[in-house]
């Protein structure tokens, strides 16, 4: 499953340690941060719960990057 | 003032008073005489160095908090207190000053990029006027049923697909295709979300849903570009990843290992003055390491670029394509839709001037003896016929006969008109030369109805009624049109590099080739079924990847009809003249909004220049931060150097990707 969240981030660099640090959550595929659109894209794993998954990766996002918003 | 800061939002007016404020604090206290006062020129610097640099400090605490101590901030933060440490007060603010600076350049630059491709994009509706029980409403085009009748006034922009069921009127499809001029429409002709109404009032029943509209999927598309990254993109972010680690070690490395050397090597006295000289160079190195230049030109300008293009009616569909596109070598063409027409056009009439008949009387016969066939060949008649400005008059036909695989029989006034191929000719007996032209020819050969039963009675099927001896009249070439400007872009892609054109194409090998040489094609196969396409661009895959180099690209370009498996193995798919066809939208890589086949050199050189720029910003970038770094590691380059190459190649990068948008005149 596939799902798109708009994201609030100041500079490019800081966007890709977003899409590193949503990576590396558990329950997410693959997650891919369009800094320009500024727009997230997350596939979940198999089975995973998508609200809880992206609370965590909102969490793992802001260790990285304290500035960041993900908009649930 | 006003006009330059309206565009600002809150955060950036805010650090652009900050920036302003901390820039006069500092040039004031430069002028001051506070030399004989150390405390009080530590506590007054202090001031400009916090207003302007007390969210970064926050920042670079809060970091070490979460154990990430290689940022942006935590970088800036320990440079400029070892620059106060040191003594070195003024630069420790200027750092974090000219820091700020860039950062507040760059924001700005990334909100207008955002809000020229929103500008260039312009083709979300923001309402439509739905007709319901008699009375017009403006609603959300969210809610507009599929089947809904709408109105669209002059002006407004059409927010939803759909058939135009009253009034007539041009509609301007710019923002979808780069196309300038209008296209007409009336009732019957099916119309796209995102093109403007220029004149007349439209009552238009929707065939889509708004999510499902042309406008709200090339949005979509344009929008989510960004996904798919180019190698360039995933290279520079590896090396950010790498680079500031890499730099604050080595800094470390040359706060101790530079002294040491110093001492054990070149016999220095071990002082105060030594170790602060290269701990001076060490802060230099950490004001260096910030990659945010070099990561942010990047996306900047593939954003930049997919953005222009697809306001001259090229969707890229993302920045891995925009690379694949600028490398093309090789270049594939389906024939039908690609470089020809794919409608059937009358090209040439040749009579038969001892009968005495010119051109336009034979073309009047056969197409009165087409008139009831629905066959393209037999419509392509009738519409050179009508073309004049001439009527047909389907009264004047009776007794159609259609003489299946071969043609047709009629009497047309007085006279038994037979069109056909030369079959027909053949079984009527009708003595005529083949004709040598390439395409369909229908050949017209007519006889007076009333006439001596007993001659010329032909064989064979349908009971064509006696008359006189079938006279030749003279024959009609129908070919498929080679597009105006198809000669004209393959020779420009020959000029932008493409070392090999190939064209592929299920017709007959005579017409192939005699289009393959009219537009200058270098290879040509003909006569093909759709899977042989597949096995054809394998086998010139692999012809590529033995003569090429290894970056060199192979696309197929087709109308996206039929060919999405050719699409889909090569390296990039084209598909021309998508306007309003979701499958071709879907299947390829690049979608071409009209069919012209000059968008593709214009796509190629799009993505060129976008390339160009990406290039040019990685090398400008890397190689200003690596002079810097070792210029600043001998002790040549200070901290204000640094900083200005540091926010300095930002701004020239930044810039630099912003031109990636212009591809207007291309």
């Amino acid at each position: 499953m596939k799902k798109s969240y708009k994201i609030d981030v100041d500079c490019a660099n800081c966007a890709n340690k977003m899409e590193m640090a949503a990576n590396k959550t558990e329950g997410v595929k693959n997650a891919t941060v369009n800094f320009m659109a500024l727009k997230m894209k997350v596939e979940f794993e198999d089975g995973a719960d998508p609200a809880a998954v992206m609370q965590q990766v909102r969490s793992n996002c802001k260790i990285v990057e304290d500035d960041c918003e993900i908009f649930l | 003032m006003t006009k330059l800061t309206e565009n600002l939002n809150k955060k950036q007016k805010n650090l652009l008073l900050r920036v302003i404020a901390a820039a006069v604090m500092l040039v004031v206290l430069h002028l001051l005489p506070l030399e004989d006062y150390p405390v009080l020129r530590f506590l007054l610097f202090m001031i400009p160095y916090l207003t302007v640099g007390y969210d970064i400090l926050r920042k670079a605490w809060k970091g070490i908090l979460n154990h990430q101590v290689f940022d942006e901030c935590f970088l800036m933060a320990v440079a400029t207190i070892g620059a106060m440490i040191l003594g070195e007060y003024s630069e420790g603010v200027a750092v974090m000053l000219f820091y700020q600076i860039g950062e507040l350049f760059q924001s700005i630059a990334v909100g207008k990029s955002r809000r020229s491709i929103s500008e260039l994009m312009d083709i979300r509706p923001d309402y439509a006027n739905l007709e319901q029980d008699g009375e017009v409403e403006k609603v959300d085009p969210d809610e507009v049923e599929v089947g809904s009748i709408i109105v669209i006034r002059p002006g407004e922009k059409v927010p939803i697909d759909g058939i135009v069921v009253e009034g007539s009127s041009s509609l301007n499809t710019s923002a979808l295709t780069g196309e300038s001029l209008p296209r007409d429409v009336k009732p019957g002709d099916e119309i796209i979300s995102g093109s403007v109404n220029m004149s007349g009032l439209l009552r238009v029943e929707t065939t889509k849903e708004f999510d499902e509209s042309t406008a709200s999927k090339i949005l979509e598309l344009v929008e989510n570009a960004g996904e798919r990254k180019a190698k360039s993109e995933q290279f520079i972010s590896k090396f950010a990843r790498w680079y500031t680690p890499a730099v604050c070690y080595s800094a470390l490395a040359l706060a101790v290992l530079g002294p040491l050397v110093s001492i054990l090597v070149f016999h220095r006295t071990s002082d105060l003055a030594l170790w602060s000289d290269w701990i001076y160079r060490a802060l230099t190195f950490l004001v260096i390491s910030c990659p945010c230049a070099i990561v942010v030109s990047v996306p900047l300008s593939f954003f930049g670029g997919i953005g222009g293009a697809s306001n001259q009616g090229i969707l890229i569909k993302g920045s891995n394509f925009m690379e694949t596109l600028a490398n093309v070598k090789y270049i594939v063409m389906d024939k039908t839709g690609t470089i020809t027409k794919g409608n059937f056009e009358v090209t040439a009439v040749h009579d038969e001037r001892e009968h005495n008949i010119d051109d336009a009387h034979m073309l009047e016969l056969a197409a009165l003896a087409e008139s009831h066939s629905s066959h393209p060949i037999a419509s392509s008649i009738r519409r050179a016929y009508e073309a004049d400005g001439a009527i047909l008059d389907k009264g004047r036909v009776t007794d159609v006969q259609e003489v299946s695989g071969k043609g047709v029989i009629a009497a047309v006034d007085a006279l038994q008109v037979a069109a056909g191929n030369l079959k027909l000719m053949k079984m009527l007996g009708v003595a005529c030369e083949a004709c040598r032209s390439v395409g369909t020819i229908v050949y017209v050969a007519s006889r007076s109805e009333a006439a001596d039963p007993e001659n010329g009675q032909p064989a064979g099927e349908g009971s064509v009624q006696a008359g006189g001896s079938w006279e030749y009249l003279g024959h009609i070439v129908i070919s498929d049109e080679i597009k105006p400007g198809a000669a004209d872009a393959i020779r420009q892609m020959k000029q932008n590099g493409i070392v090999k054109a190939v064209m592929l194409t299920g017709d007959i090998t005579s017409m192939a080739e005699s289009v393959a040489r009219e537009v200058g094609i270098d290879e040509v196969h003909a006569e093909l079924l759709p899977e042989d396409k597949v096995t054809l661009v394998e086998k010139l895959l692999a012809e590529k990847k033995a003569a090429a180099s290894p970056k060199a690209t192979l696309a197929f370009v087709g109308d996206g009809i039929n060919d999405a498996p050719v699409l889909a193995i090569a390296d990039l798919g084209i598909a021309m003249g998508a306007l309003g066809s979701d499958a071709a939208i879907e299947a390829a890589d690049v979608v071409l909004m009209d069919d012209d086949p000059a968008k593709i050199v214009k796509a190629m050189r799009i993505a060129r220049k976008c390339i160009r720029i990406v290039n040019e910003n990685i090398w400008f970038a890397i190689g200003v931060k690596f002079a810097c770094l070792l210029l600043g590691a001998l002790g040549i380059a200070n901290m204000w150097l640094a900083i200005f190459a540091d926010v300095g190649v930002m701004v020239l990068c930044v810039l630099n990707s912003v031109r990636a948008l212009f591809v207007k005149g291309m």
